[in-house]
Formats: C-alpha cells, structure tokens, sequence
C-alpha cells in the first residue's frame, strides 16, 4: 500500500543555494492515439529503469458483492497470454535479475519491473501485450484462488489489527465503497471465479483507462518510441466511464467500534476522521493537513507523543497521519497505545485534550517550521529512490492529481501558516464524521491494573 | 599515521548503478583511512544533496549478560534520546529542525546505525551523531519509557504466531548459546536492566576496533576522513567484548507444534547452513535461491504456492552469523493443509539435496543471482548497508570485483554437491497455529 503522503521532487528552493538547479529533474508526460498516458521521471545514476502501469481501477470501482474481485484479478493477471503463455513474462524478468511485482488499491492497481535500461522496450512489450491478452483456465486461477485467501489470512484473519482497520473502515464510509476491504470480504472472495474476473478485466483494462510511469535512466525520446512500438498498438477497448462512486452523506453520528480478540497484549484506541484527499481539497486544504497531522503525531517531538507519552506518561505510543492519496476521501488517523494500568477511556480523553487544545489555539511558529522542513526535506530524500519515487507519481496521477501538483507540492507546504493549520483542526476534527476504534483483549468492561 | 587510499572498480552494474554523469566504470568504492587512523568504505554520489552513513559495532544482542537479556535493545533505544547537554526534547528538536535522521538498532551480532542528512546540514547532523555515540545520558525518563515500548512488544509477541514460531525455532536450535536468546530480551530481563547496565554496555561495545562504516553520497574523501576522526574519534580504542562460542543448530529432524489459536499455521523450518568464508559459500547461495530464493521461479514457490496454493509466502534464506550459520525458511497455511504443506517442503529439500539442480536451474539462477545484485541497491541506504555487511563479513575490500566470477564459476557438480551437504541434515521444523493432524516429534 503506498505512502501516504504525495511525493515531491522538487528542492532548490528549500536547500537554496547549496544545490544546483540541474539537480532538479524533469517530469514528462504525453499521451498516445490510444489515450494511453506517459510519464517519464529522469534518473540518470544508474543504468537501471523502473517501468509500471497504473490501472485506474480499484477496490472502489467493483461491483457490490463482488468484492476482492480488482485484487483478484492483479493476481491473476501473471498467468500469461496467448503469445507469452505461463510466466514467460516473469522469466523474462527474472533473467536479468530483475524486480517485480503488484499491488492494488481502492483506487487503482498497479504493476512494476525494475529491470536494466536495455530491457525497457521488452517490458513495455509484455506490458502492452497483457493488457488485452490475458488467458485465464480454471486449472490456473482455483489455486489462485487459494493463494489470495491465504494472504487474507495473513493479513486480516490472523491479525487482530487488520480486523479491526476493517472495522473502522466500514463504519467511516457510511455509502461509499471504501468501506470495503480491498483484499475484499472473505465470505465474497471465496466465491470469485474466472468469469468474473475476465469481466472485469475486459471492462478496465484498456491503454485509455492506464498511466505508465518510466523512471531512471531514459530519455523522453526514447521512451516516446518505445512507446510507440508497444503500447500504441493496442486498441482502446471501451469507453471508460467516469469515476463516480456513491458520495457519503453529511455526517450526523460519531461512531464507534470495538475489537476483541483474545490475543490482543496491547490495547489502543484509534480515530478516524473522514477529510478531504488531495483531490478533492480546496486550495492549500490537503497542505494543512499534512502539516497538522505531522505536527500533532509525527514523530517523538509531535504534540500527541510528546504529551501522552512523555509528559503525562499515560502511553506508550501515540500518533497521528494523513492518507491524503486517494480519488475520493482523504482519511486523517489518530491513535493511541497506553501504558499497562492505564485505561483506553482515560487515554482518549487525554488524546481529546491535546486535539481540542490545537483546534483552539493552532500550533505554535516553531512546530510549523519544523513540521515544514521536515515534510519538505522528504521530497528530497524520496529523490534517492527510483522505484518510491515512481509510485508517487503514478499513485497521485491514478487518483486524479496532477504532475505539476505533485512538483509544486514543497511550495504550497512553504505557503501554510499557523493559522491554516488551526482552521484545519477546526474544520476536520469533527466527531461527527469519525470512527473510534477500540482493540481490546476482551468485551468484559475494563479492568484496572495497578 | 599517513592516510592511505585504495581504490575498487565495483561490478559493472555496481558502478553503474552509483555513477554519475562520468563515463561507466568511473565511480569507485573508496577506502579512506583518517588521520587517527579509523577507516570507511565511500562512494561518492554527487547527483544529490544527501549524505547516508551506515555503521556497526560488532557485539550486539549476544553481549547482553545473563539475566540482563534486552541490554542491547534498550541501549540501541535509547542512545538517540538525551546527549550531551541536550536532553531528550532538545535533542530531537533539533534533529528535526534539521530533518536529520538517526537510527540505531541492535541485533544479534552487531549494533547498527545509521545517519542521514541533506549535504547543507552536514555539520550539525555530525555533531548530532558524534554526541550520541560518545555521550548519551540514559536520562532515567527517557530509558523508562524504551523500556515500557520494548516490554509491550515482547507482550505483543508472545501471541504472534509468527513471533513463536521465530522464537521457538532459534531457543531450539541454539539451546544454551547466545543465539537462542530472544534479541529484544525477555518480559523477566528488561526489568532488571540499570542505567549503569546501560552505560556499562555502551562502554564495552561501542569502540573503535570493532566498528565498520560505509558512506555514501555527496561528500568526498577529505571530508569523509574528517568526519571520522570528529564523530568517531573519542570512542574508546578497544571494545571489551565476551567470547562467543561458534555453534551448529540441533534439534534436526525434530518438528514443534505450538498451539494458538489462529485460522492460519505460520511454519519455521531450517538447518544447517554454510559459513560465509567457507569456500562452498557461493554454490549454496545458489542453491539456496533456487530451492526459495527471492524469485518466482523458485522450486517452493512454483510447488507450494503456484501449483497447489497452498500459501501467499514461502521462502528460505542463508543466514550467515559471526559464530553459526543456518538456513532458514517459512510459510504460512490453512489448518487442514499445515501437515501437507509441511510434508511437501520437505519433500522439496529432499529432492533437491538428492538430485541436485539441473543444468537449466543452475545457469538461470547464475543470471538472476548476477543482475539482481545491482538491481536491488536502489537508494544510498542500501548501497552503504552493503557495505557495512561486506567489512562485517570480512571478506575483502575486492569482493564487489570477483563476486560474479565466483558466481559463474559453479558447476552443475559444485551445485549437486553443496545442495546434499546443505540439504542433507534433517530439518528443524515449528510450527504455531491449530494445525489438524501435526503434533510434536522428538529428533530422529
């Protein structure tokens, strides 16, 4: 699952001075016939390329009752085509030493190959060729089948805190499909089979409905005729209709959730706060936010942290973020973990004391410097990482952003003052639009242990 | 004492994958001795304004005394807290106001750290470094509260199935040795652990003749050797380090079942492995990422997984320590599954310490094993942890140059012999879970 937070590139400004303007890359993008977009990130340390398309279809995009059906499908889209039976694909890769792998999304699913330079035009070939050549039998997709609700397994049913994330998802989005796991409900994967997966990749896969991110050392040229030569070949199979999903209605009732399982040690109590994402924020709304998640509970000097943890001394751990990347709703979470003796109620109450004390009174000039530098200097530090860097663009672009939002992303955190942050807190820590959720070794109310 | 510098070509993809706007093949890892005499292994990487130091002291968790377990955890925990004058709030202040990074962790054999900064804030960030190795203050608060977050991860970890299975694998395998300890201590220890325990081990361990460190970025020798001496150069010259028994795992064809109640079985198996310096190293590498190596393509992914799937992960790795060397995988799979997934992997390393790899396996695994090498250092971190293994390793500062001759040079017969002297030692197998029809066995 990707960051959570948008990927910058861009550090002259924040460095001034000490950093040659030619370090800053240059982003390219073009469209082809086919309405395929293209975008090229320059990274010339290394003979190497990070090549990744970008569907945009994800958890969200299902139909009702077919959940888990998106991730499903990028599993099985490593089963091979007609003219690249198997995994000759992921031999291909393979031989050379390459990466590779995928992900999905409730907004997006995604493929990538870390290969050397040379490679690119091949893996842009096998690419383009399973977009529309998927073969799929039931010999191949039952066992895989089997692999995804093993990996449900791992991921949620074995693990008290990914049940309860589900939880807490559920309950935020009253009427929006976020509500759904993307690994999907088990009781719904266990009934996918081959035909719902061909239909739904006949339905979303098409280069009109994909962005391809090249990053490393290419040059837009040569990407452009690569591109040519592979991908433009492929027809655009349908029109692809708008991304309109069920909105949430305005928010009436905080709501909360409690999981208990009997191997939980460590309790905690975690929010959620329904907020705007990237896209769906006004201007400078999404920076406020980064800014106030960073400075309330990021890191060991963060309001929350330093407060709970070791003022108070009520936690053991406490935070906050923002998953701001998404086409729909941004999410800001909140959490908690308290020390043994120490109940959840007393623990939120105190988390309630330091989040109303910002509404009231904002953030101080110093904690918005530092919050600012901080965010600002992950824009270069990301820079040291081809593939992570490649993932922020092709995961701001499937959600609806923008190259040039992405690149101006350190000049509008420089542009958030203090008071932006207080207006944020006020606006969007809003009980009324949030989960709490509760992860407990048992329902028996709470024991106090000295 | 005179500073000397060699030089090494890295592999080609090696240089490429670090070189800069110069023709392929200009950039070079660097050996650069400073003036107090206290050597780093660099590459210089001026395409951004970053700097990454990576950097370890030998003797990590396995220096902890007896009923102190967790020494090292707390320490590693703690020495980024207060320094020097600065306490805890001061100091993190400015480590943020600067977006300095700093890390340390400890594990078995070492203690790792690790600092990066933006070029422009390379003093200060050195400084930040040079007070917490040399002048930590364990403020009682600060050590408090370490301690209650490592006591709430050992509490977390006793119903993680994946933390049992771990755990119960290495206390079986290395009863009475350091290596069957857990890292992080144990729920009894880390309460008995003082400030003064604290101070003690740092005394101990964190010295100068038992210290590996790699830099990578944009910085040059001559800073390079400065900042050696600045940050590096007060720490004590020797470390006064126990001796460590060298061991081999037991408990072979022995299988461990924990019962706890989740829906999925997590699997521990192992043996034996192959020691670093051991001339047969290269070929068991190779065997080993044909039986479960990080590929596709491997015989357990293809057989457990692809074919049958039996599980989302099944993987086995050589684990190279300074006193054992083993081999270790896992898995994870449904209750009424567990005894088939377990007799299949076994079944697997039988049939390859039996048989062999065939031609074909053996000449695709030298290819992946050759491009994947470069393909994964993607980020300055990455590249200087390497380089930090490789003087941990002890194994030459030319290794980067022959590793993909002594790839290449495994034969089919190499690789037969090395898959059954690897392979061919009985299994320690644990497994956590409710899995239907497996219960615990003693050792052949």
């Amino acid at each position: 699952m990707p960051k959570t937070f948008a990927l910058v590139v861009v550090l002259a400004a924040f460095a001034a001075g000490s950093v040659a303007a030619d370090t800053e890359p240059k982003i390219a993008e073009f469209t082809l016939g086919n309405g395929l977009e293209v975008v090229v990130v320059p990274d010339h340390r290394a003979p190497v390329v990070t090549h990744m398309i970008w569907y945009k279809v994800g958890a969200a995009d299902e139909t009702p009752g077919k959940s888990g059906l998106a991730h499903f499908l990028e599993h099985l889209m490593f089963k091979g085509t007609a003219l690249n039976p198997g995994d000759s694909f992921s031999r291909e890769v393979a031989a050379v030493g390459g990466q590779e792998n995928a992900f999905t999304t409730s907004d997006y699913t995604g493929f990538f190959q870390r290969v050397p330079r040379e490679r690119l035009k091949e893996m842009m070939a096998l690419e383009a060729d399973r977009m529309t050549g998927l073969v799929l039998t039931d010999e191949v997709v039952r066992p895989e089948l089997n692999v995804v609700l093993e990996e449900q397994n791992m991921r949620v049913a074995n693990n008290p805190s990914g049940r309860l994330t589900e939880q807490m998802d559920a309950a935020l989005y009253l009427n929006h499909p976020y509500g759904r796991p993307t690994i999907g409900w088990r009781s719904e994967i266990e009934k996918l089979d081959r035909d719902d997966a061909l239909a739904f990749y006949r339905h979303f896969y098409s280069p009109n409905n994909a962005i391809v991110v090249v990053a490393g050392d290419v040059t837009v040229d040569e990407v452009k005729a690569d591109a040519e030569e592979t991908y433009a070949k492929v027809g655009a199979r349908a029109d692809i209709a708008p991304r309109r999903r069920p909105q949430e209605p305005a928010p009436q009732a905080p709501r909360t959730v409690t999981l208990a399982d009997p191997r939980v040690e460590q309790p905690s109590v975690n929010r959620a706060y329904l907020v705007p994402s990237r896209t769906t924020a006004k201007p400078g709304e999404s920076e406020a936010l980064d800014v106030l998640a960073h400075a309330l509970g990021g890191g060991g000097n963060s309001r929350l942290y330093r407060n709970l943890v070791v003022d108070q001394r009520l936690a053991l751990n406490a935070g906050a973020s923002y998953a701001g990347t998404a086409l729909d709703y941004g999410k800001l979470l909140v959490y908690g973990a308290p020390k043994p003796g120490i109940s959840l109620h007393d623990l939120e109450v105190a988390i309630d004391g330091v989040l109303a004390a910002v509404s009231e009174h904002g953030i101080t000039e110093d904690e918005l410097e530092r919050a600012k530098n901080r965010l600002i200097a992950e824009a270069i530090y990301a820079q040291d990482n081809q593939a992570a860097l490649a993932r922020w663009y092709g995961a701001a672009l499937a959600t609806g952003d923008t190259v040039a939002a992405v690149r101006d992303w350190p000049d509008r955190i420089r542009a958030v003052s203090a008071e932006d942050v207080r207006a944020a807190a006020r606006t969007w820590l809003n009980m009324r639009a949030s989960v709490t959720g509760y992860l407990v070794q048992s329902l028996k109310p709470e024991e106090k242990h000295s | 004492m005179k500073a000397k510098r060699l030089s090494s070509r890295l592999a080609v993809a090696v240089i490429a994958l670090v070189a800069c706007a110069a023709p392929a093949g200009a950039t070079t890892v660097e050996h650069v001795v400073s003036p107090a005499g206290i050597e780093a292994w660099l590459v210089r990487e001026p395409a951004l304004p970053l700097i990454t130091v990576e950097f370890a002291f030998v003797g990590g968790a396995v220096q902890d005394l007896p009923g102190k377990l967790g020494t090292a955890s707390l320490v590693a925990a703690t020495l980024d807290d207060g320094v020097g004058d600065f306490d805890s709030k001061t100091f993190h202040d400015r480590l943020e106001r600067k977006a300095v990074e700093l890390n340390f962790e400890a594990e078995r054999d070492a203690i790792h750290g690790s600092l990066r900064t933006l070029t422009v804030n390379r003093d200060e960030a050195f400084d930040d470094l040079r007070l917490s190795l040399t002048r930590p203050r364990f403020d009682a608060g600060d050590v408090e509260i370490n301690r209650a977050q490592l006591l709430s991860l050992l509490r977390r970890a006793t119903t993680n199935p994946t933390d049992i299975a771990s755990r119960s694998w290495w206390e079986t395998a290395f009863t009475g040795h350091p290596y069957g300890r857990p890292v992080q201590g144990t729920l009894e220890s880390l309460p008995a652990i003082t400030v003064d325990d604290l101070k003690t081990y740092t005394r101990r361990v964190l010295a100068r003749d038992n210290l590996k460190i790699a830099v990578v970025g944009d910085i040059d020798a001559d800073a390079v050797k400065q900042m050696l001496d600045r940050v590096f150069g007060d720490l004590p010259a020797r470390a006064e380090l126990a001796p460590i028994a060298t061991v081999s795992p037991q408990g072979l064809g022995r299988r461990i079942v924990v019962k706890l109640d989740v829906p999925q079985a997590v699997v521990n198996f192992g043996g034996p492995g192959i020691a670093r310096k051991d001339p047969d190293f290269i070929a068991a590498y190779i065997v080993n990422h044909i039986l479960g190596g990080g590929a596709f393509s491997s015989r357990l992914y293809q057989e457990v997984r692809e074919k049958r799937g039996l599980a989302y992960s099944v993987y086995d790795r050589l684990v190279w320590l300074d006193h054992a060397a083993i081999f270790l995988g896992g898995t994870a799979t449904r209750a009424d599954r567990t005894a088939a997934t377990v007799d299949l992997i076994g079944e697997e390393i039988h049939r390859l310490a039996e048989a062999g790899p065939t031609a074909d396996e053996l000449v695709k695994a030298k290819a992946y094993l050759n491009g994947s090498f470069a393909l994964n250092l993607d980020s300055s971190s990455k590249i200087a942890a390497l380089l930090v293994q490789l003087q941990l390793d002890d194994i030459g500062f030319d290794y980067l140059d022959r590793r993909a001759a002594l790839i290449d040079a495994v034969t089919l017969e190499d690789a037969r012999r090395v898959a059954r002297r690897l392979l061919d030692n009985g299994l320690l197998v644990t497994v956590v879970g409710r899995p239907e029809g497996l219960v615990s066995t003693s050792s052949d």
